[in-house]
């Protein structure tokens, strides 16, 4: 067991005008760890997101990022290209909507492969077999790689932008509501596929959801946020099974039973 | 194996004006290794609770719970998550009442991924073995358990339980929705495992089950009186 951490905020706060979207925020990341971030809308979460992965920088407050070579690096005080290096290599981001991810004019092979060329790879045609590879570990067939994402379906674009994020191996995922949006039986496709290979390439990911139960199925630890501050947080389970704070009680007796 | 000082438990509903139940006064709990102790009390009382607690997934509100882990004791009631997560992977194991898995995984691959220590083949080899020998007929195998019956699920999730081979196990009316066959089959693998050396710790309201498994009996009283 790795004893430093991958990521780790403290003291984070950010408002919008009045409105308080983080207060105090302290998160820790270990390496290879799912750690769920859960809310309703405005609570805080997305901005949470964003601040961790450099996309917004909070009025106070610190995010150290520990690279492979064990160095820390202060995520806000990184110069801008060092940041982007970052976030084309080591890091990945997963949006709810793939279209904010994914370039719609460019086939599902490229949208994959690109992030391959962004890191140095040069050879068209070891590009071309890992994006087919990946295509496949997100079971979409071969034959579609030449297609352009906007003939695909809404699970099948989110799968495309799984496959193009994890394509370089980062070391650190941020998902913004992956499951959102989508069909429940694409859902439960996508959760088991997003859980096997998390579990599988030893990714560590921080995780926006509002559906308790996805927080539940793929992250091991939790954070219950209201109005910018975290009310509760610890195991996944302890939490949902005996949650100690008001709002995590009305959060968890108010989900629907199916 | 696993010993609890003085644990006390309590829930405060804060959706019902901060009422607060208390359910563990006090609970002293000695678990050695080869040795089944079944939980025992009216419903209500608390053994879930407990049985929960020992887990790690309730909170106590004051005292201990030793676990032997890696070769020294400790303390899971004031460990930090990421520890508990080592604990249950390598040490504790649990069977729930309910099945709770991801929607559209075979049966077979829910039960091999709780395996240790073993490639993916030998897992769902040593995974279709335990669900043979639980009555679940290999046609099965393939499909999501979300059709199952009752007693398939129980079972399932029994082989995904027993599959970690975890030196301390906690089980949870194992054998709560399963005829006398499969009941039985069920005893055979709990002595089994207690043969092995396996501190077991669990709430079997069946007397048939209990007599046949439980070395000895922890009675849980109930705090508040049901009056």
């Amino acid at each position: 067991m790795s004893e430093e951490t991958l990521l780790c905020a403290s003291g984070l706060s950010l408002r919008f005008g009045t409105v308080p979207a983080l207060l105090e925020v302290d998160a820790e990341l270990w390496p290879g760890e799912m750690l769920a971030v859960v809310g309703e809308s405005g609570s805080g979460k997305t901005t949470l997101l964003n601040v961790l992965s450099g996309r917004l920088r909070p009025q106070s407050g610190v995010v150290w990022y520990r690279d492979p070579e064990g160095r820390l690096a202060d995520v806000h005080a990184m110069p801008l290209p060092a940041l982007r290096a970052l976030h084309r290599s080591d890091w990945g981001f997963v949006h709810q909507n793939p279209r904010d991810n994914l370039r719609m004019g460019v086939s599902a092979g490229g949208n994959v492969g690109e992030r391959l060329m962004a890191q140095g790879s040069r050879h068209y045609g070891r590009i071309r077999a890992e994006a087919i590879a990946w295509l496949g570990q997100v079971e979409i067939d071969a034959d579609r790689v030449d297609d352009l994402p906007r003939t695909f379906s809404g699970g099948m674009l989110q799968r495309l932008q799984i496959a193009r994020t994890l394509v370089t191996h980062p070391r650190l995922v941020f998902m913004d509501e992956p499951t959102g949006g989508l069909d429940v039986s694409v859902q439960a496709r996508l959760l088991d596929l997003i859980r096997g290979l998390v579990s599988r390439l030893g990714i560590a990911a921080v995780l926006v959801t509002h559906d308790l139960a996805v927080a539940r199925l793929l992250a091991q630890r939790i954070m219950v946020m209201q109005r910018g501050r975290v009310v509760e947080a610890g195991l996944t389970d302890q939490v949902l099974d005996d949650p100690r704070h008001p709002y995590t009680q009305l959060l968890v007796s108010s989900v629907l039973q199916a | 194996m696993l010993r609890t000082e003085a644990l006390d438990k309590s829930f405060t509903l804060h959706l019902r004006d901060g009422l607060r139940i208390p359910v563990l006064r006090h609970v002293d709990l000695v678990l050695h290794a080869g040795e089944c102790v079944a939980l025992t009390g009216p419903s209500g009382a608390g053994k879930s609770t407990l049985l929960r607690a020992l887990y790690g997934n309730y909170r106590v509100d004051a005292g201990h719970i030793w676990v032997r882990h890696a070769g020294a004791m400790l303390d899971i009631a004031a460990a930090a998550p990421r520890l508990v997560v080592q604990v249950r992977a390598t040490t504790l194991g649990y069977v729930s009442q309910f099945l709770r898995v991801v929607p559209r995984v075979p049966a077979i691959d829910i039960v091999a991924e709780a395996a240790r220590g073993m490639d993916p083949a030998a897992a769902r080899a040593r995974a279709a073995e335990l669900l043979l020998r639980l009555n679940i007929p290999r046609w099965l195998h393939a499909l999501p358990p979300a059709t199952f019956s009752g007693g398939e699920q129980q079972r399932v999730n029994l082989a995904r339980g027993f599959i970690g081979g975890h030196p301390v196990l906690l089980l949870d009316e194992p054998t709560a929705s399963l005829d006398d066959t499969n009941r039985d089959i069920v005893v055979g693998m709990i002595r089994d495992a207690r043969a092995r050396g396996v501190a077991i710790a669990g709430i079997f309201h069946d007397t048939v089950v209990r007599n046949a498994v439980a070395d000895r009996v922890h009675e849980v009283t109930p705090l508040l009186d049901a009056a």
